[in-house]
């Protein structure tokens, strides 16, 4: 086998160290931002002293988590206690390998693909990757040998579970559509099997053709990365700090750097899926060969950026779940509107052959009546239930048995 | 050497020692951590006989799901260390013995007959797939086409199969709520 050194040795390690740093930088520049724009939407301040606008403020708090005393408590499972922090970060890690951030760079014959490995499975690849990250959680809640974090471990395992139904059944209509699995083919350019990829403009998205799908898939996504409404698992009222609760000085900084990685490579994803990738009108095509690669780098870049401030905006905007609502809301109104999906997606696809104006309303039209349904069964189920609360204590029995079962 | 042997090597090995280690270790979570190991390390394996998404469907089904539901029930029902002894005694021990030399017999002969004629073993057809198979990965588009077509009737059994699980948990899970209506 002939190996050239420069195109398959040389390239993808720059690759690899350029976007494995950017990821950590990412991370940094997201606990600033997240600060900030928290102090923006609660009217105060927020932190501003470290450097110009308190932007070195991240690495204060790297030194700080550094310099602090690496504390394992005497009554913990030590080896897994260890091991915990590692296992959430290299799942968040790894699944930035697979996603397409901008198109290609050409220098003279060389022709650079700005994505480190275009594989044919690469949306498998992410929802394969994702589910590992919960391990990190529980298995961290558990070695923590501590009942708050191990309620806390409990919870967010129940609850990715079922939300990676929802993360999995979501892209499915996208997948139909294009007609792959390779990220690099639907975000852009489709394949001749089935279908078209995403154009250039808006309105050629994948997220107005599959509203309903792209609405559950970023609400599955929030739930995944344990961020607020969903991150029941530390909840601070209930459980101390949750499955983080035993860990001091930089394990506890890497569990929140992978939070935060989960939700930079989430975004990109979304990005991927939903939002045209790397692609806007006009201005991925500006440029000679060189510059065209860097400026569709920058579109992916600012995408993403635009979709981790929402990310920001709801966490300070949406109060908590209550963990039955949780569960609820995942079962009964997500993954029905994901099931829709795929049904109605293939149907019209067949039917209309492949409109993609018809695919998109028939897809928010069913989605809304799916849900319409569901809350009508719920609320009849509710008002039934009210009626035989009069009658009789039985939902208050039944209550203290659930806490007997659990202690 | 071959890059692909040792990967074999690597991936093979770890698989191996996850495996050992499973039914090594006392304690219920580090047991089902060493099969999450070996798990993964399969579908290593999987990667490298060119079966992309088996592989990715081998940790999405089996790494990722099954495995978080054994680690909640282990830590729900808080299982505690084994004790020294180990839980096999009497009959348990005389069924395992039996069944641990059937196994081993099997191993190696399937192992000596490899070895002997290498080719002898599969199917005239089963070499020619293998043939026309080894150049290029199979797609997923692949598997799809032939779910549904050659192997629609197992296709549609299995899934009939996952359904009557499916209603037989509910109907479990249900019967106790009942009386009290």
């Amino acid at each position: 086998m002939e190996i050239n050194i420069l195109e398959q040795i040389v390239i993808p390690i720059i690759k690899v160290l350029f976007i494995a740093h950017l990821l950590v930088i990412g991370v940094m520049v997201m606990i600033w931002s997240e600060r900030r724009v928290s102090g923006w939407i609660q009217d105060r301040l927020g932190p501003n002293r470290v450097g110009p606008q308190g932007l070195l403020q991240p690495i204060a708090d790297g030194i700080k988590f550094l310099f602090k005393e690496d504390l394992i408590p005497n009554h913990v499972d030590k080896p897994l206690y260890v091991l915990a922090p590692a296992m959430l970060l290299i799942p968040a890690m790894l699944t930035i390998a697979v996603v397409p951030f901008g198109d290609a760079i050409t220098i003279g014959e060389l022709e650079i693909s700005l994505q480190i490995a275009d594989i044919n499975i690469g949306i498998l690849y992410i929802l394969a990757i994702t589910s590992l990250g919960v391990y990190g959680v529980v298995i961290g809640a558990w070695a923590s040998n501590n009942k708050y974090s191990l309620l806390g471990g409990l919870r967010s395992s129940a609850q990715m579970i079922s939300y990676e139904l929802t993360l999995g059944l979501g892209i499915i209509g996208v997948l139909m559509l294009s007609g792959s699995l390779s990220l690099r083919t639907i975000a852009g350019e489709g394949q001749a099997i089935a279908g078209e990829g995403q154009g250039s403009y808006p309105w050629e998205w994948n997220f107005l053709i599959h509203f309903p799908a792209f609405l559950a898939f970023t609400t599955a996504m929030f739930a995944e990365t344990n961020r607020l409404p969903f991150d029941l698992a530390e909840a601070e009222q209930e459980l101390v700090a949750g499955y983080h609760t035993e860990y001091s000085s930089m394990k506890f900084a890497i569990f929140f750097m992978a939070e935060y990685m989960n939700m930079i490579v989430g975004s990109a994803v979304v990005v991927t899926l939903f939002l045209g990738g790397w692609q806007f009108f006009g201005l991925e095509t500006m440029g000679g060969p060189i510059w065209s690669g860097v400026i569709s780098f920058a579109i992916f870049f600012i995408k993403t950026g635009i979709f981790l401030f929402v990310f920001i905006w709801v966490r300070w905007t949406l109060p908590r779940f209550r963990y039955d609502q949780l569960m609820n809301f995942g079962w009964k109104f997500l993954l029905p509107v994901a099931l829709t999906s795929i049904v109605v997606t293939g149907t019209l696809y067949i039917a209309t052959k492949g409109n993609l104006v018809w695919i998109g309303i028939g897809n928010t039209v069913a989605a809304f009546i799916v849900v319409s349904i569901v809350a009508g069964i719920l609320a009849l189920d509710n008002n039934s239930k009210a009626a035989a609360q009069d009658t009789s204590a039985a939902p208050l029995r039944q209550e203290t048995l659930t806490i007997e079962a659990i202690e | 050497m071959n890059p692909e042997l040792i990967v074999f090597i690597i991936f093979g090995t770890v698989s191996i020692i996850g495996a050992i280690a499973v039914i090594s270790f006392r304690h219920p979570i580090y047991s089902a951590l060493s099969l999450i190991v070996t798990f993964f390390s399969q579908a290593g394996l999987f990667v490298l006989l060119g079966a992309h998404f088996v592989a990715a469907v081998q940790v999405i089904v089996y790494a990722g799901a099954i495995m978080v539901l054994f680690l909640f029930v282990i830590m729900l029902l808080n299982l505690g260390t084994l004790s020294a002894k180990g839980a096999l005694t009497g009959k348990l021990k005389g069924v395992a013995i039996i069944l641990g030399i059937l196994l081993a017999v099997e191993g190696v002969y399937i192992a000596v007959r490899a070895l002997k004629n290498d080719t002898a073993v599969a199917s005239d057809a089963a070499k020619e797939a293998a043939a026309a198979l080894a150049n290029k990965p199979i797609e997923t588009y692949d598997i799809g086409r032939l779910l549904f077509s050659d192997y629609l009737l197992p296709f549609e059994v299995t899934s009939l199969i996952l359904l009557a699980a499916l209603i037989g948990v509910i109907v479990l899970v249900k019967r106790d709520k009942q009386p009290e209506n």
